[in-house]
Parts: C-alpha cells; sequence; structure tokens
C-alpha cells in the first residue's frame, strides 16, 4: 500500500486477492513447475538408495545380499518405479530450461539454444552408454 | 462473421463493493479491434464509470496491462479475434492491490525497481570533457534484450512466487539489475549484488518461467534471473579463494 495515502472517503480500501492453495492447478505450465519441484524427492530417494546401497557392499557379501533382497520386494519396485518416472521428469525439464539459464558466447555471438540443449542430451547419451558398457561387458 | 461479442469486467468501487464483481458489456465484434477497444467502446458509450489505465495503445507505455482470459497481457496487443467466443473476462493484473475496476497499486514495484539500481553507477564520473563512454556492438548486444521492459508488471501477474511471497524483489527489478550489471559502462554490480543476494532477492526465484512467457517485450526475465544466479555463485567461489576478489 502506498505509504503517506490517507484514507479518504472515496478511496476507502484496496483489494487484495488471497493466493488459493490450488494455484498450481490453475495452469498447466504451474502444474509441470511442482511437479518438477517434487521430482527431486525422487532425486534424493535415488542418492539415499545409492549411499545406502555402497554401506552394504563395504559390509561384506551377506549384507549385500539382504540388501538386494529389500530392493527386490514389491513395495521396493514400485517406489522404485515412481521414482525412476519423477528422475526422468526431472531431467528433462531441467535440459529444456538449460539453454535459458547458461549464455554461451562464442565468438561475441549467442550459442544457440538448440546446441546447448543438443549438447546436454549428448553428454546424457553418452555417460549412460558408459555406464552401461562397464555394467555389461563381463 | 458475429456482430458483438460479450466483455466480463471485473468491477471494484470500494464505496459500493466488499469484493470485485463482474459485469457483463456487449461490444461491437471488430477484426481490428483490440481489448484496449472494447474497454474505450464501454467507457465512451456504455457506462463512463469504468476505470483503467491505458495511453499508447501500441506496446511502448506498459500501463494497459491486465489479465485476459486468466492470462496477463498488454490489452491493446490482445485482439479480440484472438480471445476465443467469448464472453472475454477482463480483471486487473493478478497480485497487486486493486484500487479501483481495472487499475492496480503498483507502489510495491516502483520501490523495489528503485532499489536496485537501474542506473549506470561509476566509482568516479569522469569530466564531461572527456567525451562520452563508448561501447562497442557486442557490449551493446550484451544487455540490450533486458533494456527492452517497459515496466508492464505482466511478469509479476505471472509469477506464482510473487503472488505467495510479495516481498520477493520480481522478475522485472532484477532483470533491470542484470541489464545494468552487464552493461560495459556500469561499475555498480557489486552494490546490486549484496542488494539482490538476500533472501527477498534473486534466490527467491524458484524458475517456474512463466515471467518470460508473459513478457510483451521478449526481454526473459527468467533468463536474467538464472544468469545473475550462476554469476553470483561464481563471485561467492571466488571469494573462497586465498587470492580472490572479496
Amino acid at each position: 500500500m502506498s505509504a503517506g495515502v490517507g484514507y479518504t472517503p472515496y478511496h476507502p480500501r484496496w483489494y487484495r486477492r488471497r493466493v488459493s492453495v490450488w494455484w498450481w492447478m490453475e495452469s498447466r505450465s504451474y502444474t509441470g513447475f511442482v511437479l518438477r519441484e517434487i521430482s527431486s524427492v525422487a532425486v534424493a530417494f535415488f542418492a539415499v538408495v545409492l549411499i545406502a546401497l555402497l554401506r552394504a557392499l563395504a559390509r561384506g557379501p551377506e549384507a549385500y545380499a539382504r540388501f538386494a533382497a529389500a530392493l527386490a520386494s514389491p513395495l521396493m519396485l514400485a517406489a522404485s518405479l515412481v521414482a525412476f518416472l519423477f528422475v526422468l521428469f526431472h531431467a528433462v525439464t531441467w535440459f529444456h530450461l538449460a539453454p535459458t539459464a547458461m549464455v554461451v558466447r562464442v565468438r561475441g555471438k549467442r550459442v544457440p539454444d538448440a546446441v546447448i540443449l543438443g549438447s546436454n542430451y549428448l553428454a546424457w547419451i553418452v555417460l549412460t552408454a558408459a555406464v552401461a558398457f562397464i555394467l555389461l561387458r563381463g | 462473421m458475429r456482430q458483438t461479442v460479450g466483455v466480463s469486467v471485473a468491477r471494484y468501487r470500494p464505496e459500493q463493493e466488499a469484493e470485485p464483481v463482474f459485469q457483463d458489456y456487449e461490444v461491437p465484434f471488430r477484426k481490428d479491434w483490440v481489448v484496449l477497444d472494447a474497454l474505450n467502446y464501454i467507457k465512451d458509450r456504455l457506462d463512463g464509470s469504468l476505470s483503467f489505465r491505458w495511453s499508447c495503445r501500441m506496446g511502448v507505455c506498459g500501463s494497459c496491462g491486465m489479465m485476459v482470459n486468466g492470462q496477463p497481457k498488454l490489452t491493446c496487443a490482445a485482439f479480440l479475434s484472438d480471445q476465443g467466443e467469448g464472453p472475454i473476462r477482463v480483471e486487473p493484473l493478478r497480485f497487486f492491490p486493486v484500487i479501483r475496476d481495472l487499475v492496480v497499486d503498483i507502489t510495491d514495484f516502483m520501490r523495489k525497481l528503485k532499489k536496485v539500481k537501474p542506473w549506470i553507477v561509476r566509482e568516479t564520473e569522469k569530466p564531461v570533457a572527456e567525451g562520452e563512454y563508448l561501447q562497442t556492438p557486442d557490449q551493446l548486444d550484451a544487455y540490450k534484450q533486458f533494456s527492452m521492459c517497459i515496466n508492464c508488471l505482466l511478469c509479476y501477474s505471472a509469477c506464482p512466487i510473487y503472488g505467495l511471497e510479495p516481498t520477493f524483489v520480481g522478475p522485472a527489478a532484477i532483470a533491470l539489475a542484470q541489464r545494468y550489471n552487464m552493461d560495459s559502462r556500469d561499475q555498480g554490480a557489486r552494490e546490486r549484488l549484496e542488494i539482490l543476494s538476500h533472501k527477498d532477492g534473486m534466490w527467491e526465484c524458484t524458475f517456474v518461467g512463466e515471467c518470460t512467457k508473459a513478457c510483451p517485450k521478449h526481454v526473459d526475465p527468467a533468463g536474467a534471473i538464472q544468469q545473475y544466479k550462476l554469476a553470483s555463485a561464481a563471485h561467492w567461489f571466488k571469494t573462497l579463494l586465498p587470492l580472490g576478489s572479496r
């Protein structure tokens, strides 16, 4: 409200609309944004599982077998599937935001958005292929 | 082609209503008319009591921003023929206090804008006799996009963060701070960084990206804020180094 503006009979009050708790349902892009934010929880879930896996591995074959069995339970499989879908959504949506956040200039000219986006996808494919190679060669 | 189109306008007359109500009008449907033309028709022919702001009619002054069918738009650039079947819903810009009908109070933005020092800051001014501060086309290109802002505030109405956290400095003000940071003649980047590093500054932004979509001048405030975050993080890392700048 303007400081120093007094109430007069002709200017009695400002109207302020409260933001609804359902604001994120108002448009698809808002919903997409909120899902992207929530997907961070799935990323954290994967990180925690990975750390727990490493800890089980360090404790020896028995601990690792127990951990692997726990991961194979229907509940964990369902959780992993949901988390995987969220992580995919997380990666793809952030890749598409990368060109806006990263402005790369080569010889004074801005590198086109498609090149930045493409290089993110390329790095993803290369890294995935490298990991797949390490895992599958034996 | 249809002869008329319905326009449903949010009315708020504080001496009369506790909260806004919609009033329906029927205006001629013309292919070359924009929503602002419809509002002016209402004001001139149907109901002189309707209040709204406008000036240039050509997307330069930034004063006719309103919510058209729920989207923040410059009403001078929103053609009636692009708004669907109708009635076309016209409301004041979202997230701002409404003074009357379609007129909102933008004092909050004006205060925030001033806070980010949107002007060229020099440590020492060189004497006028030494001439202008020269700039190459590439140096101009670095900030030109951000300088196109007309302060129409559509980006604030598009930003749910501003709606939820009214203390957030907001898209246009941060984009304008970045416009001066990237100007080769400016030396005020550190002063602005201090202002925009606090909790109501750039870090409040969670990159919804709607501000950029709403901007009628293609300023890309979301880009400006993320680039500012990157520069700020880089600056912070440098301060950690033994010989880094402080």
